[in-house]
């Protein structure tokens, strides 16, 4: 396996991570590290068990009917799956952007302005307003929409959406960001877009995207993990991955040779 | 490595290997053929290697268009990256050796014009140590053999040993009699065309060090010392 050493401290860390659906087995003892301040791609082939790990990391996998986890997964050295941990704190710390872009149906201004409300996270109107703008301008979103911050959030491109979905996920101060593949519906320039935010993101969070696009992933990362059959092949840092990854899957699999 | 889900994907990195290999067997041809008429005094073989080099020119410039557009279609990653990258790479390589080769014989024609020397027996044989190596590392690229590539790249040791002392015995040949000066100082470029024509092929086996492990060979590339710098 690659040597890699994090540039920051592990942000979340795994040890001997096994997840069930039931009787089966998504994932086989993942040890893996994502550093803060880097974006880390996870890839792999569908059913690899890449977004299983993602969606562990702010148990939504607590959602799925038969999921059971064992072995570590922490969040500054504290366990993900404590069960005095309170989910919802967590899901605030650890935000998440899907595939589809899924904005409420309702006002531009308040899918931003719903998560610091329930989390009350502003004590005035001006701040909720602060914050608002803020996550607008932060998500590369803000120009575009100023003047129509009543209009419904469906009413935007899918583009635009998916980057309202990300100032939705920045408003209420997350740590780490996840990604489901939040790219697959949108269109090149689009996707061009959420790609330069992603990398201004980067400093200020750390990111986890699961994407099927090697070149995305390739392009957006600074560390890439490569999943096989739920088990963690190789991870290594994204320019030794895609020009001279050590494990024969993982080559396979990059150049298109398996399937 | 087995094939690509894409099967025409895997057609055409075997087409592109098989230009650089059609290439190499071409400049081989052209290096042999230019020592031969070098040591047979022969203008038409002479003739026939200049005129030749338009060719190997050609299919360099083919592979590049071939690469690019692989480049963009395929977006290769890995291991196919480096294929193709060393491809672009070493058909420069090539390219260069056709043109030491054309070199050499455009100035055979200028030494059939002048007294024959014995001279020219020395550079011959330097010729035929830079020819070997060139074969070896051809093979070596279609074999996609790291072995052989390794020893071609140690081997450039001994062209530049040779070609210092080629180079003592023509500066001895021209200061003891200065009527030599215009057939030993085209000698001299042919010995320098052969001494290049090495350090490409050793350059070429770097390059398929690269496409097979995607490292460079470890170490110091083996250098002797340029006559020039003694001197």
């Amino acid at each position: 396996m690659n040597q890699y050493i994090p540039k920051g401290t592990a942000k979340v860390s795994a040890r001997g991570l096994d997840v069930f659906y039931g009787d089966k087995q998504a994932l086989h003892h993942i040890d893996l590290d994502i550093a803060a301040g880097e974006v880390t791609a996870l890839i792999g082939p569908s059913g690899c068990g890449k977004s299983t790990f993602l969606r562990c990391i702010n148990r939504m996998n607590d959602l799925v009917e038969g999921a059971r986890v064992s072995g570590t997964l922490t969040l500054d050295g504290n366990d993900i799956h404590d069960r005095r941990l309170d989910v919802v704190q967590l899901r605030a710390r650890v935000g998440m952007v899907f595939q589809k872009p899924n904005p409420f149906p309702k006002s531009i201004y308040e899918n931003v302005a719903y998560g610091p409300r329930i989390h009350g996270l502003a004590r005035d109107r001006a701040e909720l307003d602060e914050i608002v703008m803020n996550s607008l301008e932060k998500a590369g979103l803000l120009a575009e929409v100023e003047s129509r911050l009543s209009e419904s959030g469906t009413s935007l491109s899918g583009g635009q959406q998916q980057r309202l979905c990300i100032a939705r996920a920045i408003a209420v101060n997350p740590e780490v960001i996840l990604m489901d593949e939040p790219c697959s519906a949108l269109d090149p320039i689009a996707t061009a877009k959420v790609e330069e935010l992603i990398d201004e993101l980067r400093d200020n969070y750390t990111i986890v995207i699961v994407t099927h696009s090697m070149q995305q992933a390739a392009r957006v990362s600074q560390r890439t993990a490569f999943f096989h059959l739920g088990k963690l092949i190789e991870v290594g840092g994204t320019e030794e991955i895609f020009t001279n990854p050590c494990e024969p899957l993982t080559q396979g699999y990059i150049t298109g040779r398996f399937g | 490595m087995s094939e690509h889900t894409v099967k025409s994907y895997d057609d055409e990195l075997s087409h592109l290997s098989g230009m650089i290999a059609r290439m190499g067997g071409m400049a081989e041809a052209q290096l042999g053929s230019a020592l031969q008429s070098l040591a047979r005094r022969d203008d038409d073989l002479a003739h026939k290697v200049i005129d030749s080099d338009a060719r190997i020119d050609e299919l360099d410039h083919e592979v590049d268009s071939f690469a690019v557009r692989l480049l963009a279609l395929r977006q290769p990653m890995a291991g196919d990256l480096r294929h193709i990258v060393a491809a672009l790479n070493i058909s420069g390589e090539i390219e260069r050796i056709g043109d030491y080769a054309a070199n050499v014989a455009k100035r055979v024609l200028v030494l059939n014009q002048l007294p024959p020397t014995s001279r020219a027996a020395g550079v011959i044989r330097l010729g035929e140590l830079v020819q070997a190596l060139l074969k070896d590392i051809l093979d070596a690229y279609v074999d996609r053999d790291l072995d052989k590539a390794i020893g071609v790249w140690g081997r450039d040791e001994d062209v530049d040993s040779r070609y210092n002392a080629v180079f003592r015995d023509l500066l001895a040949q021209m200061t003891g009699d200065p009527g030599t000066i215009t057939a030993s100082t085209h000698l001299l470029f042919i010995a320098k065309n052969m001494e290049r024509i090495g350090d490409h092929a050793t350059n070429i086996a770097e390059t398929l060090h690269f496409q097979i492990l995607g490292t460079q060979p470890k170490g110091e590339r083996p250098k002797g010392i340029s006559p020039g710098a003694q001197e």
